[in-house]
């Protein structure tokens, strides 16, 4: 029986040694997530199994068909939900939204949209302002199975309440029960937010740039990576946007401590929405 | 001993029993604490804020990869979890809530006592719930030192009771005690 210590350096090393494995045998690459984080989330896998150690989850990952989806599924971000923290979608359409309106055509990046919920709200933020038609949002997340859910925009009818009160909140213009119809314990969103949404399979920390586009948001992703995930992560955000266009994070990220940061100016300091300088050297 | 940090979770009744632990600290009291404090999601980042004016040290709600700094105490904010890394930066998350609390006490306990070991104090105030119990448990675990507030002098006695029933608890103590207690054995 090691000491806790012990034990403990031994799983930090076995968990580095698991990333690396995961990375080069499934292609998805957890070795700069910030360690806290992922480390719970292995161990509570591995109490919830009933297994001994980090070396038996690695032989399940190699060996069992099918395993590592839920080894995916432990490491992805899923919780999010509509108009989270209802101030940024104020500010987007109080501040951006009349520059975006400005251009004949407006691509919008959704990097790391999970469920999707963000993804409508921006999509009904888009209907209300009468931009939705010329837009074209690229809504991305690397897990495959987040996406299809995305895809459905079914929401179980329990968030409805808070969802609503987060859509008054964020300014916006209509009753929130126009966007969806409730049936039994689910609501379905209207076909109509979908029209101009691709859903994608898009590695943030594997792919590169598919698009330049107007309009990035990315909300509580970058608070998983570490310094030098971030800085890999903001550069493909910063070449993959116009010049003037814009970077909208969630509100405890911030560029200011990125290489990046220089190429930007602020927008909104609290809602953390970010312009490419028009002098950018990108 | 020397203690390299302090935790401190509470929940409901939560505010008073910290402002009057921060207020009594003296302003030269050096070993980091951080907090998790039960609050609602959709409540404003005020309780730094408001914290801060009544101490002398340097209160602030935690950021994101911040490093842990003496006479620093740090705040979750609302509706992200807190955690600590093993190279003592700060870290956020918005995973599922735990205990039906995002930010949860055991997430925070749990990732200080790997980062911090035996140099930690874990201390569990007034709540409702039994959210920080899991973290006193691996606080013990890993040697290192814990206390409960005494449940009789607790607004709301559950969360305190909990932590004691564990049997993980090594000083079980009233709310000015507490204060007089991590002075002592801090310095």
């Amino acid at each position: 029986m090691h000491l806790p210590d012990q034990l403990n350096n031994i799983q930090n090393i076995e968990l580095t040694h698991f990333f690396e494995l995961i990375f080069n045998v499934y292609g998805y690459d957890f070795r700069n997530y910030n360690k806290a984080h992922v480390k719970r989330r292995i161990l509570n896998r591995i109490n919830n199994l009933g297994l001994k150690s980090i070396s038996e989850l690695q032989h399940k990952v190699l060996h069992e068909e099918g395993f590592f989806d839920l080894i995916l599924r432990d490491l992805s971000i899923n919780v999010t939900e509509m108009y989270r923290e209802p101030g940024f979608y104020k500010s987007l359409r109080n501040e951006i939204i009349p520059i975006l309106r400005t251009y004949p055509y407006i691509k919008v990046w959704h990097a790391g949209c999970a469920t999707g919920e963000e993804v409508y709200s921006f999509a009904i933020l888009l209907q209300e302002e009468g931009l939705y038609d010329r837009s074209q949002i690229y809504a991305t997340d690397f897990n495959p199975i987040v996406l299809e859910t995305a895809k459905k925009a079914i929401y179980p009818v329990s968030k409805i309440k808070e969802y609503t009160l987060n859509y008054q909140k964020s300014g916006g213009k209509n009753s929130f029960s126009d966007y969806y119809v409730a049936r039994y314990e689910s609501v379905i969103f209207n076909q109509s937010l979908k029209k101009n949404i691709v859903f994608a399979e898009h590695n943030l920390v594997t792919d590169g740039v598919f698009a330049e586009v107007n309009l990035i948001i990315c909300r509580n992703v970058l608070i998983y990576f570490n310094k030098e995930l971030q800085n890999k992560v903001t550069g493909l955000f910063t070449e993959s946007l116009i010049k003037g266009g814009y970077l909208g994070l969630g509100s405890k990220e911030n560029l200011m401590f990125t290489d990046v940061f220089d190429q930007y100016q602020v927008v909104d300091a609290k809602e953390k929405i970010y312009k490419k300088t028009i002098f950018s050297s990108k | 001993m020397n203690y390299e940090a302090i935790v401190i979770g509470s929940s409901a009744g939560g505010l008073s029993a910290l402002k009057s632990i921060i207020y009594n600290l003296p302003g030269n009291f050096s070993t980091p604490i951080i907090i998790t404090q039960h609050v609602s999601s959709l409540s404003e980042s005020y309780m730094a804020v408001f914290l801060n004016q009544l101490s002398q040290l340097v209160i602030k709600e935690a950021d994101a990869g911040e490093k842990i700094k003496p006479g620093h105490v740090y705040i979750a904010p609302p509706n992200f979890h807190l955690l600590i890394e093993e190279d003592f930066t700060l870290n956020l998350t918005v995973d599922e809530k735990v205990n039906y609390s995002r930010p949860s006490i055991d997430i925070l306990f749990e990732t200080a006592a790997l980062a911090f070991k035996r140099k930690l104090i874990g201390i569990i105030l007034t709540g409702a719930n039994n959210d920080g119990s899991n973290g006193i448990k691996q606080i013990k675990h890993f040697g290192g030192h814990t206390i409960a507030q005494l449940p009789a002098s607790a607004e709301v006695p559950i969360m305190p009771q909990s932590a004691i029933d564990t049997g993980c608890v090594d000083k079980i103590l009233s709310l000015e005690e507490i204060t007089g207690y991590i002075i002592s054995i801090c310095h």
